[in-house]
């Protein structure tokens, strides 16, 4: 195995040693301001997201919620 | 049934009328002034016989039925098991605008038990591209409006109105006795606000939610997706109201019947939703 991975949205990324959802959102180039993400099925808030920790193996799903109703 | 009587349905009530009774006949003895007859879903002539186990509707024309006599004719269209269970859900209804508005049109067609209606806006003609009020509601509040036009759609269902603006800090009072939430807002920012607020505060209630639904064509873009933990998100999480692309009336449309859709099945099976849905991010 060459090293550990996580998946973002059905994708298979490489993993970090001290990966957070901040990161991840980096790592992917997401550079929406609204965004819902769950990590292993919760829910992450915005104020979290520098602290929230991505372990190995995670599945991390980044939605973008735009404007329109 | 005896050898000389037929068993038909009039207004939905069993009754037994006379072998080769004729339309005008049974006409003549349950609702004389009756100008449309309807046997079977048609539109029927006077001399026509009756056959066993018709369907017969007597109705004179600009005439208000009975609440009764509504029921029983509207619930001949509702699918059996359907709605019973569709008359016990609580339903919260997020935004009264171009989704909002039809999520609750849908849902009160099918028999919804109870609607529970937030919105703070005004009724303006900005608003008659895409939501599903009149010029007669123009200058009205959305949530007045609405109500009227429900109690036109189907006077069985129950409505509860709140005129305010929904944030953290009401959010549970207004909808802790809904099943399901259907966040039917505008803005992003108002979109994420309640998604993990009902997240945060009702764990127990569904929520139903909507990204990218602006601009015309591409119906198919527009899917329903379970993001698991009881969240689902109907939309096409790209195509954002703004210059160049405004909201209209089909597509928003097709969103709106998205989520009265997601919402009707998971009040008969949401394992069975959640599971059909799981994991669809593309």
């Amino acid at each position: 195995m060459v090293g550990e991975t996580i998946t973002v949205n059905g994708r298979t990324v490489p993993w970090q040693e001290g990966m957070t959802v901040q990161t991840v959102l980096e790592v992917m180039n997401y550079t929406f301001r609204l965004l819902v993400i769950k990590l292993d099925g919760r829910l992450i808030k915005k104020e979290n997201y520098k602290s929230a920790v991505v372990p190995e193996n995670a599945d991390v799903k980044v939605i973008h919620m735009v404007a329109g109703g | 049934m005896s050898e000389d009587s037929l068993s038909i349905l009039i207004k939905e009530v069993p009754h037994s009328v006379p072998k080769n009774a004729s339309l005008r006949q049974v006409k003549k003895e349950f609702k004389p002034d009756a100008d449309v007859m309807v046997v079977n879903g048609f539109p029927a002539e006077e001399e026509i016989l009756l056959n066993d186990g018709d369907r017969v509707v007597l109705i004179k024309r600009g005439e208000r039925p009975s609440h009764e006599d509504l029921d029983a004719q509207m619930a001949a269209r509702h699918t059996p098991g359907v709605h019973e269970q569709m008359q016990k859900a609580v339903v919260g209804i997020a935004g009264l605008g171009g989704l909002g508005s039809s999520v609750a049109i849908a849902l009160a067609r099918m028999g919804i038990g109870t609607l529970i209606l937030v919105d703070f806006d005004v009724v303006e003609p900005s608003n008659l591209n895409r939501q599903q009020y009149f010029v007669e509601h123009l200058g009205m509040l959305k949530t007045e409006a609405m109500a009227k036009i429900l109690a036109s759609v189907n006077p069985k269902v129950r409505v509860l109105v709140h005129n305010l603006v929904l944030d953290r800090s009401n959010l549970v009072s207004i909808f802790q006795d809904a099943d399901i939430i259907v966040e039917c807002f505008d803005r992003a920012d108002q979109k994420v606000m309640i998604l993990e607020a009902v997240d945060e505060f009702l764990p127990e209630a569904y929520f139903v939610g909507a990204s990218g639904l602006a601009g015309y064509g591409e119906s198919n873009t527009i899917r329903s997706r379970s993001l698991g933990n009881m969240i689902f998100l109907v939309g096409d999480l790209i195509k954002a109201a703004e210059p160049g692309q405004g909201l209209m009336a089909p597509r928003v449309g097709i969103a709106a019947h998205h989520q009265a859709n997601l919402v009707v099945s998971l009040i008969m099976d949401p394992q069975k939703t959640a599971a059909e849905l799981e994991d669809i991010l593309d």
